[in-house]
């Protein structure tokens, strides 16, 4: 039982890593285009972030899933329902950190990018070395809370039979006809979550060598 | 006045925020190792002429240079500005002093001098922070290389500030209201470190409360109410001898 639910676990901490790594970045490009002055894309990317919240994220990944086979009918392997599962995911949390990213940016007093205009600093230069690293602290307990909202959701998979840890306990509690897969796999995702938070209080204290 | 070699030159400046016009017709030119001082009661456009200087923000009508670097140039009192590579250029004419300072609270001392250098201007890093450690010296801040902002007084920030700026080897120093966010004991060390300068020859422009310290540092004042020069000449001349009824008022009050 372990070595299933260990192989589960492998799976999860895999969609919880992977969605990390493209949703952070992700989020960064959706909130500058929701702040661009070119309206087209601002409005785009609202719409976007409003469906992407908007909707169920269970449905997201079904439609992920299914979509390519029902609307163009496309035949993809079995390997399909990873691809689905990372994409819905990195989308989906992508549209709740840009709207977190995008509260912190406009946080960042206007001061800030005066003086860097006037150092010669570019636009970007100026986003990546003055604004971005300020806004990390600020937004850090926000982040925090969906980083955590996260670990939980990656059981959202079994829709679509990826066997990831909750996916494996359920499989073993109707095989077995006991609770105690569910009972330890709930200790398995607190235990994650305690490391979340490790981790987060780690980096919360190493920026707060300042404050503004 | 008007000179070929001023190291900064506006003529007919305008600039309007919706219905209200805060410069009305500014001219004024600074010549290498000049000090002018700017003074005039809160809402008289002194911010907005310095911000119009620093390209902060936009003039409507009027001709600004730095040099034979040209910013705007005027078309039928229209402001034309020229191409981003001549403004970019323009920036590296001039330097700024905020009230507030606007260090950049997350990086140490050190790398508020140096980043702009390195980065903007491809200053070896050896050499910024060289350069970095003698200008914080002659600012009375040595050993505060690897503080931060939030770590210093306002005045001890203020002095990183105009290191800062002074980093980028500014033919002019642009200074807005400097000590105004400073309780007087921490004016002194800022207003010395300005008076260094000043005796140095540092060509500068400064919008200021303090008159005595204007009337000491100043070549030229210029005395700004509504949008528009009431009076200027010699420092001693506006500050001892105003010859306006505004500028008398303004004098006596900020006494
Ligand atoms: N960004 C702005 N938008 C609208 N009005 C402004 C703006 N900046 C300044 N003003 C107005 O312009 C006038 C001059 O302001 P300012 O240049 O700050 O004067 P000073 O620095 O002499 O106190 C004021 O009436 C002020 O309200
Ligand atoms: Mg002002």
């Amino acid at each position: 039982m372990m070595s299933l639910l260990g192989s589960g676990l492998v799976l999860t901490g895999q969609i919880f890593i992977v969605t990390l790594l493209g949703s952070l970045p992700l989020g960064v490009l959706i909130a500058l285009g929701r702040m661009s002055k070119f309206k087209p894309l601002a409005w785009l990317m609202r719409a976007y972030i409003s469906f992407m919240r908007g909707t169920p994220l269970m449905l997201q990944l079904m439609a992920l899933m299914f979509g390519p086979y029902y609307l163009f009918g496309m035949q993809l392997g079995s390997d399909w329902k990873f691809w689905a599962c990372d994409i819905g995911f990195i989308l989906n949390y992508a549209a709740y950190f840009a709207e977190i990213y995008r509260s912190g940016i406009q946080s960042i007093p206007r001061g800030q990018y005066e003086a860097a205009e006037v150092l010669g600093y570019t636009k970007a230069q100026t986003f990546m070395r003055i604004v971005l690293p300020q806004v990390i602290k600020r937004i850090l307990p926000a982040m925090g809370n969906e980083v955590i909202t996260l670990v939980k959701d990656t059981s959202l998979a079994f829709v679509l039979g990826v066997m990831e840890m909750f996916t494996q306990a359920k499989a073993i509690a109707a095989s077995q006809v006991s609770m105690l897969p569910y009972i330890i796999a709930a200790g398995i995702y607190w235990g994650f979550t305690i490391l979340v938070e490790f981790i987060l209080a780690r980096i919360e204290k190493k920026l707060n060598y300042y404050h503004d | 006045m008007t000179s070929e070699n001023a190291l900064l030159s506006l003529q007919h400046a305008r600039k309007s925020f919706g219905e209200t016009q805060v410069l009305k017709d500014i001219s004024l030119t600074v010549n290498q190792g000049e000090v002018l001082a700017i003074i005039g009661p809160s809402g008289g456009g002194k911010s907005t002429l310095l911000r119009c200087c620093t390209l902060l923000e936009t003039l409507d009508g009027g001709e600004l240079s730095f040099g034979d670097c040209v910013v705007t140039v005027d078309q039928g009192g229209q402001a034309i500005y020229q191409g981003k590579d001549a403004l970019r250029r323009a920036r590296t004419h001039f330097g700024l002093v905020f009230q507030n300072f606007n260090l950049f609270p997350h990086y140490t001392v050190m790398k508020n001098l140096t980043d702009a250098p390195v980065t903007v201007q491809k200053m070896p890093k050896a050499e910024a922070e060289a350069k970095a450690r003698k200008l914080l010296a002659r600012m009375g801040l040595e050993g505060k290389e690897n503080m931060v902002p939030c770590e210093l007084s306002g005045g001890q920030q203020q002095r990183v500030a105009i290191a800062r700026a002074l980093m980028l080897d500014p033919d002019v120093l642009f200074f807005d209201e400097p000590t105004s966010a400073l309780d007087p004991e921490l004016t002194k060390g800022v207003l010395k470190v300005i008076r260094d300068l000043a005796e140095e020859h540092m060509t500068m422009v400064i919008v200021t409360h303090e008159m005595k310290f204007a009337r000491d540092v100043a070549d030229h004042v210029i005395f700004m109410d509504g949008g528009v020069i009431v009076e200027q000449g010699p420092a001693a001349d506006v500050i001892d001898n105003p010859q306006h009824d505004r500028t008398r008022a303004f004098l006596l009050s900020e006494e």
